[in-house]
């Protein structure tokens, strides 16, 4: 199986070749020598994933660090700065864990992570992260598409939604003692959202194992939406016929919708989404449509109303 | 001590002033070592905004802890401590207008008429202004004292301005503006209180 195959970037956007690779091997180099020195301890994931197709598209915009991908993000369940994900997230016990999958499906299953670690061929993906914060990173995700998946429970034909269950569990989630989202955390996708080629089930980046602060021991990500969308730490799949309520919804229905495409005509309620800053930059730079995945994804949302349906 | 002499009141603002330069110092011993995290200029600006809202609600606390315990000297501090409020607004705004928009004055434009956090944040700094500059003795004498303290009242605008401008900002957890919000609370009922005092008597 070959890797998906990443859609063509704007020439400016991308970084030399050999001064990419110079900056990534000394970025390789200060993150395996700076790791252990700078972070804490507990939050060290390290295990390299075996058997993974790196991907070819080696000259997608310039990589994140990765002490910054896995020092700054956003994971209420560990609480609500965003460095507070790598400070807490010690405790989380991604061993044993199991992920149910069921609800409209022909076979319901329960699967241990290692079993799912082992469906699919895991794959390399550069992709953009687009947070509804207006910051952005480019991270080198592990994993295999979601479809994979889906498709061995076989959806039957009221299957129209996906729901993200998040796991709940305060005494390994000290974020979860404080109801600032409805517990526990839930996302959701269209049916042929889930099933695109681009939504990436997740276990891993930077060729480990997801470190947890960054949802371990397995995530989602959907390149084209904002960041809260991609649901981590996840335990149960349900497939369902109605759109599902999603924990951001129920914060903020005026702020936070169903879609949530990155979407630089939009702007969120109370801030812009014209421009973001890419982690790293001192301007920030236009953020694009679908955040750049508009070629793949527009045609999944031919004739609706995108700033209503936001 | 309910007064104190020149000299000590000279070593007490020394000390005041350094002690409201720490957070600045901080800030800037963070950025040179590269310490300010994957997102400095984020940073800067959210420490710079809680400075300039610590200290209006600082300089707020003045008058009525003086009432309180009868420190007269308290009152001395006040002046600094307001124009503390002010540079780190000044910093702050400084912050958002170089390093988070690059002088891109269509989007500042932009934001500051359609982001209700940054109207009332802009408000609020723009009013600030007039404060610092009257805040030296020539002016306060050239303008008359009962048109300064007039002038001066807009503080409690300003202060809840900031206030509203965090509460606006945030995503979703609240509890630092709900902090924020009760500390003022408590500081404009105080004054209440006292004026009712007053009146009654
Ligand atoms: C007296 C005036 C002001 C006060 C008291 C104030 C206070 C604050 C505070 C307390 C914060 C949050 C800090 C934190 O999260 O810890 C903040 C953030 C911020 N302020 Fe201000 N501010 C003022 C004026 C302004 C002005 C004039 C602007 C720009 C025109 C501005 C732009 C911002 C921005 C962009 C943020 C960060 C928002 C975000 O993270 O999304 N503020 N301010």
């Amino acid at each position: 199986m070959t890797a998906y195959k990443l859609p063509p970037i704007d020439p400016s956007e991308i970084t030399p070749r050999d001064l990419f690779q110079d900056r990534r091997r000394f970025m390789q180099l200060a993150a395996g020598a700076s790791l252990t020195a700078l972070l804490p301890h507990t939050v060290l994931a390290g295990e390299q994933l075996a058997g993974v197709t790196k991907s070819t598209d080696r000259l997608a915009d310039e990589l994140t660090p990765y002490k910054d991908v896995t020092s700054y993000n956003n994971f209420y369940e560990f609480g609500t700065g965003k460095e507070d994900p790598a400070q807490n997230a010690g405790n989380l016990k991604t061993r044993p864990w199991t992920i149910t999958v069921e609800g409209e499906v022909n076979k319901p299953k329960v699967f241990d992570i290692d079993e799912l670690l082992k469906l699919a061929p895991l794959e390399e993906r550069i992709y953009r992260l687009r947070c509804v914060e207006a910051w952005s990173m480019v991270i080198p995700w592990i994993g295999f598409p979601l479809a994979e998946l889906l498709k061995r429970v076989e959806p039957t034909g009221n299957a129209k939604f996906v729901e993200f269950i998040s796991l709940h569990d305060p005494e390994q989630m000290a974020g979860q003692k404080s109801p600032v989202l409805n517990w526990p955390y839930k996302e959701g996708l269209r049916m042929d959202e889930a099933m695109h080629p681009l939504t990436l089930l997740t276990v891993g980046l930077y060729g480990e194992v997801l470190p947890k602060q960054n949802g371990a021991p397995v995530r989602i990500v959907i390149p084209w939406k904002y960041g809260f969308k991609s649901a981590k730490s996840i335990v149960k799949i349900r497939l369902v016929e109605k759109q599902p309520d999603t924990s951001w919804m129920q914060a903020g229905p005026n702020e936070y919708g169903f879609y949530a495409n990155v979407n630089p005509a939009v702007d969120h309620p109370r801030w812009s989404q014209a421009k973001e800053r890419r982690i790293g930059d001192f301007l920030k730079r236009p953020t694009l449509a679908f955040n750049g995945y508009g070629d793949q994804v527009a045609q999944l949302y031919a004739g609706m109303d995108l700033s209503k349906n936001f | 001590m309910k007064t104190l002499n020149n000299e000590a009141t000279a070593w007490l603002k020394i000390s005041v002033f350094l002690l409201a330069l720490i957070p600045l110092f901080k800030l800037g011993i963070s950025g040179y070592f590269d310490n300010l995290g994957a997102n400095p200029i984020e940073k800067i600006t959210h420490r710079t905004g809680y400075w300039t809202l610590s200290f209006l609600l600082i300089t707020l606390t003045v008058t009525p802890l003086r009432r309180l315990t009868g420190c007269l000297w308290l009152t001395r501090l006040r002046r600094m401590l307001g124009l503390f409020a002010f540079f780190y607004g000044c910093l702050h705004f400084l912050t958002y207008l170089v390093l988070d928009q690059f002088f891109d004055w269509d989007n500042i434009l932009k934001d500051i008429i359609k982001r209700p956090y940054i109207t009332v944040g802009f408000a609020a700094f723009v009013l600030l202004i007039p404060l610092a500059i009257t805040s030296n003795n020539r002016l306060i004498k050239l303008i008359g004292g009962k048109q300064w303290k007039l002038l001066h009242c807009a503080i409690y605008p300003i202060a809840i301005g900031g206030v509203v401008h965090f509460w606006w900002l945030v995503k979703k957890d609240i509890t630092q503006p709900l902090i924020f919000s009760l500390l003022l609370g408590i500081l404009l009922v105080i004054r209440l209180f006292y004026k009712w005092r007053d009146f009654v008597k």
